[in-house]
């Protein structure tokens, strides 16, 4: 019994650029999210810290949110170009 | 709090049961295959699959938990809902794509993709199996939350009622049902969720909560005492008598007897004051009463108010909006509880008193997860802290009912593109957790024996409609949630444990017939298990599970991805280092003492979340073990161009429709 995919694709030839960009992405979330921790463990204080009516825990909590939206969004659209360029590549070729 | 169904709630409920196990007899008819059946053919619509990805990660553990969790500890709640959208930053951003390209039916084909070996099946069906169990636990807890309310009938009706629907919907017709149950349920806790946080922003915030003019604000009656020594004082108010003055720690509390009857008071010494406190008093010959009376007389008061806005104690704010309503709390103060148990001669009373807490303390960490050193918090405290958001961040991406979605679409292209429709649904839903839980915070509709009911019972003060429709939503909710987790876990008995480890292999009707039989002994289990964990918080729970996720199969996962030195007993030691470290931490852990064991003493771990010790001892060991064991074990499969390995694969894939669809 195989254990490979359960349907059939074309072959992905933007595949090492998505990786890339995939690891970059993420370790740019990743470091705002730990700074969010850091924060939190380390400087309170700064949480508690006014931002306009609300604080830096509400606007940095809510900020994580909003970027990970965001970079989710800018993430497929860059992966869609790629795979588009991939796509035109291989009919030339 | 006394619940009563009411013939409106039960009506919906109803329909919604009815049309979820329609859904399962239509698409019971068309599942045949074992691609079918576990995986949906691979044929559901990425824009499908990713409003189903949000109805499978919206649990109960997200709707009640967070929700009940916010309520009752202010932003540390919030905190699970930042924690838990992270976590698909990495499904997206590290897993989508590489899962879909090396996977069929379940998370253990694509970690064993590569090594074709017997020990990485069987750790990764074992682990699959645990973390399912655990994340399981925390649905059927919340399923038996729901019930009482909705339908009047006790916790253990609740999840046995959901146990025997699930694996109904699972074993009719698997993962094409599930997914659109999943789907309808998501979509409509969106909308809902909008709908509420509407209705709270409509209504603002008083200090006098009376819930639309139901429910008439409740003052807690206060009265002045003097000759306040350890054991006795005098009471200012000559219609009371002293009965006793019992000790909690800090903590002092006065019974009172007036007409006839007893009350209990807190006191605060600074003040010389006693305030009136909510109790639930258990008589030496187990009679029960709640607030001096027993529990059908219904005495029970509102909980959950703000005591002033602005430094104003008599104020109502309507028509706000969610900047307004969050600055609104942070300048006031918001009206906590707090619970002490003590002995009161031969009976044995619990004390809910209240506890003021500054509206800036409220919408900053702080009141659940202890961080500030200068508010006492202790390393382990902080590590405590650090552990949760870490499982929180890991775990998503590491949960075998969510990669298994991955495997229900086209191409990973259709994977990716469902993972960001459910970041940008789910990101939406967990905005509005920090309104719903804010509001029932301070609209006077908590119930203090059960911080899971706050989502719920909020909607109920906005009318019985809203309250029937929020919980029919919620009920789904853990149906469809607890659907995807037994077809995991019937997965990797039948797919992953049965067929693959076996020589021979199973048939395609047989390896079905065995998902459905693995799925009615998991929905059994999970049964049994729900009724044990009544009253711990979902949400909590969860955290659990996230770790466990997160330390047994993340490491695995992204080494295989990222690094070509891998080998299949790193792999396996990965596994199993994560889940015993994980599972033997949470075992030895304080919380575990304290709410499942029922035991006075300290524990030997300090901190109750092991991610932040079990996630890198995972990676280790799999670096660990793949450098020892290099040149020994060799890769049988070079790691899969798509092609190569969907040629191998599309056995009765192919013939599966599910339904047509397009990305």
């Amino acid at each position: 019994m195989s254990h490979g995919p359960a349907t059939e694709w074309k072959e992905d030839g933007a595949s090492a650029y998505k990786t890339r960009l995939g690891v970059i992405m993420f370790l740019v979330y990743a470091a705002v999210y730990a700074a969010f921790i850091l924060i939190g463990v380390f400087a309170p204080s700064w949480m508690r810290a006014d931002v306009g009516s609300l604080n830096v825990a509400i606007v940095y909590g809510f900020g994580l949110i909003v970027l990970a939206v965001v970079l989710a969004f800018v993430y497929n659209h860059l992966c869609t170009l790629a795979e588009r360029r991939a796509g035109k590549k291989e009919e030339i070729l | 709090m006394n619940y009563v169904a009411s013939p409106w709630a039960v009506g919906i409920f109803v329909a919604f049961v009815a049309m979820v196990l329609a859904i399962s007899y239509h698409f019971a008819r068309r599942t045949k295959t074992a691609a079918g059946y576990f995986a949906a053919g691979g044929q559901i619509h990425w824009s499908v699959n990713g409003v189903a990805f949000a109805g499978d990660y919206l649990s109960a553990a997200s709707f009640l938990g967070i929700c009940g969790m916010i309520a009752t500890y202010g932003y540390d709640g919030f905190l699970y809902s930042i924690g838990y959208l992270a976590g698909w930053v990495v499904a997206l951003f590290v897993v989508a794509e590489p899962m879909k390209r090396l996977g069929k039916f379940t998370f253990t084909d694509a970690l064993d993709a590569k090594f074709n070996s017997r020990g990485i099946r069987l750790m990764g069906a074992i682990s699959t199996l645990l973390v399912s169990l655990f994340y399981l636990i925390p649905q059927m807890v919340g399923a038996g939350t729901l019930v009482t309310p909705l339908l009047g009938l006790p916790h253990e009706a609740g999840v046995v009622m959901v146990g025997v629907i699930v694996v109904l919907i699972v074993a009719t017709a698997g993962m094409a049902s599930t997914t659109y149950v999943q789907f309808l349920k998501g979509g409509l806790l969106i909308v809902f969720s909008l709908v509420l946080v509407f209705l709270v922003l409509s209504r603002g915030l008083t200090t006098a909560p009376d819930q639309g003019g139901n429910v008439p604000a409740h003052r807690y009656a206060t009265v002045a005492v003097s000759d306040v020594t350890d054991d006795s004082l005098t009471v200012v108010d000559p219609a009371y008598t002293l009965g006793a003055v019992l000790h909690s720690g800090p903590l002092v509390f006065v019974r009172l007897e007036k007409d006839g009857e007893s009350s209990y008071w807190k006191l605060d010494a600074a003040t010389s004051v006693l305030t009136e406190t909510e109790t639930i008093l258990v008589k030496a010959d187990g009679t029960t009463l709640y607030n001096g009376a027993p529990k059908a007389e219904g005495r029970f008061f509102q909980v959950g108010n703000m005591s002033d806005i602005g430094g104003d104690a008599d104020i109502t704010l309507t028509t706000m909006d969610l900047l307004s309503f969050s600055a609104a709390i942070k300048s006031g103060t918001v009206v906590r509880w707090g619970k002490a148990s003590v002995p009161d001669g031969t009976d044995h009373v619990t004390i809910f008193y209240q506890k003021p807490t500054s509206g800036s303390d409220v919408m900053a960490p702080g009141l659940k997860y202890k961080v500030d050193a200068a508010k006492g918090a202790t390393t382990a405290d902080r590590l405590n802290f650090i552990s949760l958001m870490l499982a929180l961040f890991c775990g998503t991406a590491a949960l075998p009912h969510i990669l298994i979605r991955y495997y229900t679409v086209k191409s990973p292209e259709a994977a990716r593109k469902s993972t960001i429709v459910a970041i940008a649904t789910i990101g939406l839903f967990y905005l509005l957790t920090l309104y719903m839980g804010l509001g029932a915070m301070t609209s006077g509709v908590l119930d203090l024996t059960n911080d899971n009911m706050a989502a719920p019972l909020l909607a109920k003060s906005f009318g019985i409609s809203i309250f029937a429709v929020i919980s029919a939503i919620a009920f789904a909710t853990v149906l469809g949630t607890v659907s995807g987790l037994i077809v995991a876990a019937s997965g990797a008995v039948a797919h992953d444990l049965m067929d693959r480890l076996s020589k021979k292999g199973l048939a395609e009707k047989k390896k079905v017939t065995a998902g459905k039989i693995a799925a009615i002994g998991v929905g059994a289990v999970a049964i049994v298990l729900g009724i044990l964990f009544k009253s711990m918080n979902v949400s909590f729970l969860v955290g659990w599970a996230f770790a466990v996720a997160a330390s047994a199969n993340l490491p695995s996962i992204v080494m295989i991805l990222f690094w070509k030195r891998t080998t299949s007993q790193g792999v396996i030691a990965s596994i199993t280092t994560g889940l015993v470290a994980s599972l033997g931490l949470i075992l030895l852990s304080q919380e575990t003492f304290d709410l499942v064991y029922h035991v006075q003493a300290t524990a030997p771990v300090p901190v109750s979340n092991p991610a932040i010790f079990s996630v890198p001892l995972s990676f280790l060991a799999l670096v660990v073990v793949s450098l020892l064991t290099k040149g020994r074990a060799k890769a049988v499969i070079p790691a899969a161009p798509a092609e190569a390995e969907a040629v191998a694969a599309a056995e009765g894939a192919a013939a599966e429709g599910v339904e047509a669809a397009d990305d």
